[in-house]
């Protein structure tokens, strides 16, 4: 049996260390674009910081995991997959034959259609190449605009502003990380940031990227309701979000909305192919619906129940990944879980603390929990998740969380741990 | 090294928190808690000080093993000087007040002066402020707890405050911690009241170290081994708490009832530990729900009770607080016996709910019982009667009126106020100040000096007026703890009254509970200091240390004048003997004694501390 | 042989023994704050709950982490942290379904229960055995296992 994946990021390598666990004698590859060895964006940050080497960034440490795990990994890109004579073509003329293909392909930046922003100078933030580029650029008392605040440009402000470099933020919305935080939350960030020195644009569009001569490299024109600022810049950092990597499926059978279609089996519409991760269009725990999600839990999530289903061994579903996120912003720290935003007709409460930098909102439908919103929480965070996955009923305790939601711990105990103090 | 060598000085006055450093002399002299709080009284405050004027100061402090992981080593003592007895007060207590204080970096909070208007304290690890408190004058010491945690929106908030009794000058109103763990005794939540103090909200994220972890982790490891394997601490206390003694105490003749009138209460087993146990009728629960411990504790007496949810004294009271119709801080022996016994009321639940109550607003359960028990002897001898009662039977055994008594010290109100002024003064006033139980206008404890000789010269020698818990010769009288003396003998009890006074200066000095004193000596308690602080703390060391302790407590109430001319027990206890039980007959030798205790304390036959003890003891 | 941390709220007495010894053996220092195993007090129901993570099969932190920082120890069956290879994202803290996996902002990493390489302190400090280091087969584990699976259904 060959199993091939496209992609070396965690959702492929979970998948192949588990197709690997199920099967030993399979034969397995996987197809990664990147020349570096398998490695998690998510670490990036922390690498600009100076926290850790490159190395530090790798998905696995030991010498020949790959090796020994008889995974093969090819440095390549596929152009095109014939789901007919089941084979991919790729970039450097070859082709690869597969029993069972997964795409976990991931996804890359949006670029947004700005005026100058291709030039050299411009970087999204993404790659270990990124990484290098933005790090040499990034000099102390540089200039830096830092295009979109949602969550990967939240996560690298630290590190811009550990290198000393003079801050702008200019994001669309009205807050920040406006995809993960409501109003309250995504406006505490920010005054956080301004706090912190940066200077924060929110209901603003960057209109030109212009190369000039003379002390900065570049001339960024910001749009804002009073009016139009322009702001010296010698480094732009691009950080709107990303897409689904599925350009090279054009004119293939595969069923793409915004990612790619799967069943709960993380199954495509054509034999044979999955897809899991970022650009995998999975079943949403809390919608039911399917959604892109692009995080790290349910990339690996998804390549744990794509490598089950692959192998044939058992039937594995995905009874749907529920959409969270932590975000350290420059020592804030954040996460949001489910329908943070709520649904028609649920109760919710909200815990505001501006003087100490916290807020925790709680959304419920009936007596269960369905979405949470924390900030400068960090102790038994994942419990909102454990709520919010098991739909446990809250009972009394709902009413008790209305009127203080920090008892989540002491309400998750009771609902689960002992009969005693249930009632 | 366990201590934080700091200390936060708020001064009430100027509204300032300066912090400043430990005077680590003194430490060497004193150890902490109630030792080195009493030096700095000593220096700070002058022995003739008005307790309720704004030149009192008011100590809160922890003793070196605060905050370790050493067993019960979660105590703090509050030190002022007192407004009931005027002389020095030591009220200690457990929780998770002390450590808390340690953890936020701090080994003593110093109250001094008196603020314009209603204030609490909030201190978070270094940050500390004086923050309005108007809101929550008035209210009770629970009320307090809900808004506060309500306010900071911390769940692990440690809180420490005065209910209504302290505010409103009932002399012996406590201060409670943890809702329901009491520095209960000799006023010193009426001196945080004069100081316009609510309460103090802690919380403390710096961790406590110690000097030598390996040394402290064995003798540590092995001191709580001895705990487990004693009766009392390993068995009787987990089980029972101290409500262990009420049955004990009852049998062999030494349990006071009816004001002292009786050595011996008919109804002791129906409020006893072991009565805790018993399921009820109305719900098929008992009493006691667990045991729990303080901070660090492995003893763990701690109740945790309910009331019958039948009882009369929790129906159509609208405004209860909801946590008498759950669970919380039960019954402890001297309170079920000030309370009960005393007053002649059998009656558990009434018992529990007056304990509530001591909890909820902040009261000394021995002093309050102790006075109702004085107040309603004189009205079965018609010396006060309904009018002065506003309308109450104040009869022996009425528990409705017991609890009716306690409401209205409790909000201060009424003839709750003249009960307020503690057995003392209100005996004198009513012309009979004989039938109050006091010494050094502090109300008795649970033990006949006619039936346990030893503590009758405990309370009359006892440096902050009549106590068990400064000399709890109980231990050998009666448990044989280290030897078996015989109670009704007074033939060297002037030498263990001093021996027990002087370790037990030091237990309450070290941040750990006496009650481990039933297990451990000072030979158990010097390696566990000596593992956690710098020095050489040796068991001689430290049994020197207590007995300077003892003796500069003895200076300041001379000074204050409440020395020798105060060591004396009521007439009752050595004019009228004992009725019924193994004592029958008998009185309290204290004359006998006193004089002996003089002598082995190296006093002068007066009881005045001599130059050449204190010139031996470096004072 | 699996041994497994067994916890019965039951003999609880809310000594906070467990957390100072946890801290120190962590931290170096006798601060509950700094504990992985936390006591919650229900002071009305009359009941303190110990609490940490019970190392379940699913490993939810672990399959979390972006940079292999969690481990299996193969001998206790523990999922440790292994501290030179985290990074602190703290996406271990989110996924972890039972709130067991925490941020420390002090040393920027995230801390979890390691069953003190297999002698755990908190149950050496335990005066009452309402924490005990048992064979995984005793039946006080599946009760607890029982509680995770009501409390996390599995996949």
């Amino acid at each position: 049996m060959k199993h091939l994946i496209i992609g070396a990021g965690p959702s492929g390598v979970v998948a192949a260390e588990h197709i690997r666990k199920f099967d030993k004698s399979a034969s397995i590859t996987i197809i990664g674009d990147e020349p570096e060895a398998p490695y998690s964006r998510m670490a990036i940050p922390y690498h600009l910081i100076g926290n850790i080497k490159e190395e530090g960034t790798h998905l696995r440490h030991t010498a020949g995991h790959f090796d020994n795990l008889n995974i093969k990994i090819i440095n390549d890109r596929v152009t095109k997959i014939n789901s007919k004579n089941k084979s991919v073509e790729l970039t450097s003329g070859g082709s690869e034959s597969y029993d069972k293909l997964l795409i976990a392909s991931g996804s890359r930046p949006v670029s947004p259609p700005i005026p100058g922003i291709g030039q050299p100078g411009v970087h999204s933030c993404w790659t270990l190449e990124d990484a290098r580029a933005i790090a040499a650029l990034a000099k102390p008392g540089a200039k830096v605009i830092q295009i979109g605040a949602g969550f990967i440009a939240c996560i690298i402000l630290e590190a811009l502003a550990r290198r000393d470099v003079e801050l702008t933020v200019v994001e669309m919305e009205d807050r920040m990380v406006p995809r993960m935080m409501d109003s309250i939350a995504g406006n505490m960030i920010k005054d956080w940031c301004v706090h912190k020195k940066i200077d924060v644009f929110t209901n603003g569009q960057v209109s030109e990227i212009k190369k000039v001569d003379g002390d900065h490299t570049f001339k960024v024109s910001v749009k804002t309701p009073n009016g139009i600022t322009e702001l010296d810049a010698d480094l732009v950092i691009t950080a709107t979000g990303v897409r689904p990597c599925t350009d090279f499926l054009e004119g293939s059978d595969l069923i793409i909305d915004d990612g790619i279609i799967v069943d709960k089996n993380m199954q495509t519409n054509v034999a044979d192919i999955f897809a899991a991760g970022d650009v995998a269009q999975g079943k949403d725990f809390c919608t039911g619906e399917y959604t892109v999600q692009a995080i790290q839990p349910t990339a690996a999530e998804h390549g744990l129940i794509a490598a089950q289903n692959m192998v044939g061994a058992e039937r594995a579903e995905c009874g749907g990944t529920i959409n969270m996120n932590v975000l350290d912003t420059m020592g804030l720290i954040s996460c949001s879980f489910g329908l943070w935003q709520g649904v028609e007709g649920g109760e919710s409460c909200q815990l505001v603390e501006k003087d100490k930098w916290r807020y925790l909102n709680l959304q419920f439908d009936g007596d269960v929990l369905i979405g949470a919103t924390a900030i400068g929480h960090t102790q038994h965070v994942g419990v909102m998740r454990g709520l919010i996955q098991a739909e446990i009923t809250l009972g009394p305790w709902k009413d008790k969380l209305l009127n203080n939601p920090l008892q989540l711990m002491s309400a998750y105990l009771a609902c689960t741990q002992s009969a005693e103090i249930k009632s | 090294m366990s201590w934080t060598k700091k200390v936060l000085r708020i001064n009430l006055t100027k509204g300032t928190c300066t912090p400043e450093p430990l005077n680590m002399e003194w430490v060497e002299q004193f150890l902490g808690q109630r030792g080195l709080a009493t030096k700095y009284l000593t220096e700070e405050v002058p022995p003739t000080t008005d307790a309720l004027s704004p030149e009192n100061t008011m100590y809160m402090i922890t003793g070196p093993l605060t905050g370790t992981m050493a067993s019960t080593a979660g105590r703090y003592s509050v030190v002022t000087k007192s407004p009931l007895t005027g002389a020095v007060a030591c009220s200690n207590s457990g929780g998770f007040f002390g450590n808390e204080m340690k953890c936020a970096g701090w080994d003593m909070i110093i109250l001094e002066g008196k603020s314009p208007m209603p204030v609490y304290i909030s201190i978070n690890d270094d940050k500390a402020e004086i923050l309005p408190a108007d809101e929550i004058w008035g209210k009770s010491v629970w009320e307090t707890d809900e808004w506060l945690h309500a306010k900071h929106q911390d769940p692990q908030l440690r809180i420490a405050a005065i209910g209504v009794p302290g505010e409103k000058g009932v002399l012996y109103a406590a201060i409670i911690n943890d809702l329901h763990r009491a520095a209960g005794r000799s006023g010193v939540g009426t001196v945080m009241g004069s100081k316009n103090v609510k309460a103090i909200a802690l919380r403390g994220s710096k961790g406590v170290t110690v000097n030598d972890p390996k040394a402290f982790f064995e003798t540590t490891t092995a001191a709580k081994k001895i705990l487990a394997e004693n009766a009392v601490t390993g068995e009787g206390l987990p089980a029972l708490g101290t409500q262990v003694l009420m049955n004990v105490i009852n049998e062999m003749g030494a349990q006071p009832a009816h004001n002292y009138k009786d050595s011996v209460f008919a109804g002791a087993s129906k409020i006893s530990g072991e009565a805790m146990l018993e399921p009820r009728e109305s719900d098929g629960k008992p009493n006691l729900t667990r045991n729990a411990g303080c901070f660090a504790c492995t003893i763990s007496c701690g109740r945790i009770s309910t009331i019958d949810p039948q009882h009369f004294s929790i129906q159509n009271k609208d405004d209860l607080h909801h946590s008498y119709h759950a669970n919380s801080g039960g019954l402890e022996y001297e309170a079920a016996w000030a309370l009960g016994s005393d007053t002649g009321v059998d009656d558990l639940d009434a018992l529990t709910y007056a304990q509530f109550v001591c909890n909820e607003q902040g009261l000394d359960p021995i002093s309050l019982g102790s006075t109702i028990a004085a107040a309603m002897e004189m009205f079965e001898e018609g010396v006060i009667t309904t009018k002065d009662t506003g309308g109450i039977e104040l009869n022996f055994g009425n528990a409705k009126a017991m609890i009716e008594c306690t409401e209205l010290v409790a909000k201060a109100e009424g003839f709750g106020l003249e009960l307020g002024q503690g057995s003392a003064r209100f005996c004198a006033k009513h012309g009979r100040p004989e039938l109050s139980m006091t010494v050094r206008g502090q109300e008795f404890p649970a033990y006949d000096p006619r039936g346990i000789q030893g503590m009758g010269l405990g309370y009359a020698t006892s440096n902050r007026g009549a106590c068990h818990l400064r000399g709890y010769t109980v231990a050998s009288e009666v448990l044989g703890i280290p030897i078996k003396t015989d109670p009704l003998e007074t033939e060297g009890k002037a030498g263990l009254q001093i021996a027990f006074q002087n370790a037990t200066a030091v237990f309450d000095s070290v941040g750990i509970c006496v009650f481990t004193s039933f297990a451990w000596s000072l030979e158990d308690v010097a390696p566990q200091l000596d593992a956690a602080c710098e020095g050489d703390w040796t068991p001689e060391r430290l049994g020197e240390i207590g007995e300077r302790i003892w003796n500069l407590e003895r200076l300041y109430n001379e000074a204050a004048g409440v020395g020798a001319s105060a060591d004396k027990l009521p007439p009752r206890m050595t004019t009228e003997p004992a009725t019924t039980g193994p004592a029958a007959g008998k009185v309290s030798g204290l004359a006998t004694m006193l004089p002996e205790y003089y002598a082995e304390r190296g006093w002068s036959p007066e009881g005045g501390v001599t130059a050449e003890t204190k010139t031996r003891l470096g004072l | 042989m699996q041994m497994s941390l067994v916890i019965d709220a039951n003999k609880c007495t809310g000594c906070l023994q467990c957390e100072m010894a946890c801290s120190y053996e962590g931290e170096g220092v006798f601060n509950p704050t700094k504990s992985r195993i936390k006591i919650f007090p229900f002071h009305e129901e009359g009941i303190f709950v110990p609490y940490t993570c019970t190392q379940c099969d699913e490993a939810w932190c672990m399959h979390a982490c972006p940079v292999e920082a969690i481990v299996l120890n193969k001998t206790t069956g523990a999922k440790e942290i292994v501290n030179d290879l985290c990074v602190g994202c703290k996406v271990c803290t989110i996924a972890c379904p039972f709130g067991t996996v925490n941020y420390n902002a002090d040393s920027g990493k995230v801390i979890k229960c390691d069953l003190c390489g297999g002698d755990p302190e908190c149950a050496k400090a335990c005066p009452t055995d309402a924490i005990t280091y048992q064979d995984a087969n005793w039946t006080g584990y599946d009760k607890m296992k029982d509680y995770a699976a009501k409390a996390m259904p599995a996949k």
